[in-house]
């Protein structure tokens, strides 16, 4: 078992989403106090680069599976706070399955999805989220189908009482506002989710003020706020 | 007082062994054979998970342990082939996994009782380098005796751990004497992601040597741990002529038709592996290097499953000859092997 040095720096690519929804949810556990009772399981692909970013306790699991790792883990901890941490890939793609049950079975855990259309770590593939006419390494011509609304898909089957939310990582305020509504929703003994709409300017090969563009243009598809 | 002796099928059996080993969670998506035990242990009162398949059931498994609850899973052919995705990041973290693989005939949806064909899926499948511990046992009474075992050596060890065996012996139903087993002392579980300080706990490296040093540690870990696990039946071997090589249901098929044998003027003897991973190498190379050893008989249920694990571990300089009885996802029963044996003397001229 590594316990990797917690000051080595971050290995995410200049201008990432990524630490901004970690510091984000790094500060509202300090907030909440909960700092101790977190247990972050990682997803593979670039999530799982959070490995040693936060002083919790962290580990990896498999692309795809870090809800169900999760849902073990707090049928075995239920003091707890189970938190899964994925991209949309492992998320909407090959752990929807797991995802959607369990929503549907409202397992108190809370799944964080960074959003940023594409399978990022593995070079910009076409992800479930991808744009209609949004071109990647495996749609060259452009995507031809429609995106993935997760949370609203997950909608269809969670508890009512599930908290299901979508924000951008340029409005930090609103996210720490979610994750807490979100973990308090676990506290309480139901299902949350939240996605964040994420920067990837390495495989939008989007530079600055393009970059928040190209951010501020995802809003229009994928809808802000509780769902 | 409860009566010692009860009247119970293999998933019974092993349900009984799973709550005696003071396992407090299962997770499970039903597959015929390994059904019985899912509602079994549910019927017990017990926690549990009914997941929307197997791949979940199994990182299910991973999450609660890393938490440090004592669970299991049970699965067979088709669902053993995705758990082997948990296993191998149980592989991966020294996850004391602990799964029941009843092996039903494939490849394939195949059938659904009788088999030996997922000894290799068990003790190798995944993207590694096949570190668990694989327990075969041939009868109810190994069925239980093994599981403890399979328990306590998952935790104490720190490898994942499998109780191979079929829809057969999980369906047979007889009478089991715990008496006669005897105590089992249960080795506690802990949390391994600590509640009272922080790990960060990865299982993907950036740098090929630190792969190589987890892996290594695996090994050298795994190989000492094999001194004191490796297990066997050795039955009739010594100076023996054809040597019998069977493990789980064919093994108790083979152990009779060893008595069968020699009642026939055939001097036979039986090497029944208990573990199949590790395996007993030192004995096995001890039964099988005498000279008196002529022919080295491998019995199974499938096309050389086992014959390859033999082969493979065996000292190189033994040199009896191999023969093979296979008969994939059939049942073997003692005369049929008696007669094979029989046969075998009778082409080379020996009789």
């Amino acid at each position: 078992m590594n316990d990797n040095n917690q000051n080595s720096p971050s290995k995410f690519c200049a201008g990432c989403g990524h630490p901004i929804v970690l510091l984000a949810l790094g500060k509202t556990l300090e907030e909440m106090g909960l700092s101790k009772q977190a247990v972050l399981g990682l997803d593979i692909g670039c999530s799982l680069l959070a490995i040693n970013f936060l002083p919790i306790n962290t580990f990896h699991t498999h692309h795809g599976r870090v809800s169900p790792t999760m849902v073990g883990f707090k049928k075995a901890r239920q003091d707890s706070i189970c938190l899964g941490y994925t991209g949309d890939g492992g998320a909407y793609a090959i752990g929807l399955q797991s995802l959607l049950h369990s929503a549907k079975r409202d397992e108190p855990i809370t799944v964080l999805v960074v959003n940023n259309t594409v399978y990022a770590m593995t070079g910009g593939q076409t992800a479930p989220t991808t744009l209609i006419g949004q071109k990647t390494i495996t749609d060259p011509e452009g995507c031809k189908s429609a995106p993935i609304l997760g949370p609203e898909l997950i909608r269809q089957v969670a508890n009512t009482k599930a908290f299901l939310a979508r924000v951008a990582v340029n409005d930090i305020k609103q996210a720490r506002e979610f994750i807490k509504k979100a973990i308090e929703t676990q506290q309480a003994g139901h299902f949350s989710l939240v996605e964040f709409l994420s920067f990837c300017p390495t495989n939008w090969r989007t530079k600055g003020r393009e970059t928040l563009e190209y951010l501020e243009n995802l809003k229009k598809v994928f809808k802000i706020g509780e769902i | 007082m409860v009566n010692s002796r009860q009247f119970l099928t293999g998933s019974e059996v092993f349900v009984r062994a799973a709550i005696d080993s003071g396992a407090g969670f299962m997770f499970g998506y039903p597959i015929t054979p390994a059904s019985e035990i899912l509602s079994g242990w549910i019927n017990s009162g017990k926690k549990y998970l009914q997941t929307e398949d197997e791949i979940a059931a199994g990182f299910a498994l991973c999450g609660a342990v890393l938490g440090g609850e004592k669970a299991f899973t049970a699965t067979s052919g088709p669902g053993n082939i995705l758990m082997q995705d948990g296993l191998s990041m149980a592989e991966g973290m020294r996850l004391p996994f602990v799964m029941v693989a009843a092996q039903r005939g494939g490849p394939s949806s195949g059938t659904v009782i009788y088999s030996q064909q997922e000894v290799i899926l068990s003790c190798f499948g995944g993207n590694g380098e096949g570190m668990r511990f694989v327990y075969s046992p041939s009868n109810l009474s190994e069925l239980y005796k093994f599981t403890r075992k399979a328990f306590n050596d998952a935790w104490h060890y720190r490898f994942p751990a499998i109780i191979l065996t079929d829809g057969y012996l999980l369906k047979t139903k007889g009478v089991i004497d715990f008496a006669k087993i005897g105590e089992i002392k249960n080795i506690s579980p802990r949390a391994l992601v600590p509640k009272d300080s922080v790990v960060h706990w990865p299982n993907i490296y950036t740098f090929e040597e630190e792969l190589y040093q987890e892996i290594k540690l695996a090994k050298d870990d795994f190989e000492k741990v094999a001194e004191d696990i490796a297990d066997c039946e050795s039955y009739q071997t010594d100076k023996a002529d054809i040597l019998l090589v069977a493990h789980g249901i064919v093994g108790a098929a083979a152990k009779e038709a060893v008595d069968e044998l020699r009642k026939k003027g055939i001097n036979a003897g039986l090497f029944r592996p208990i573990t199949l991973r590790p395996l007993a190498r030192k004995k096995l190379d001890k039964i099988a290097g005498q000279e008196s050893v002529k022919k080295i008989v491998v019995v199974e249920s499938s096309l050389g499953q086992l014959a390859r694990i033999i082969r493979d571990q065996i000292a190189p300089e033994i040199c009896a000859e191999f023969a093979y009885m296979q008969y994939p996802g059939l049942g073997i029963e003692t005369e049929a092997i008696v007669d094979f044996v029989a046969g075998l003397r009778v082409v080379s001229g020996e009789i």
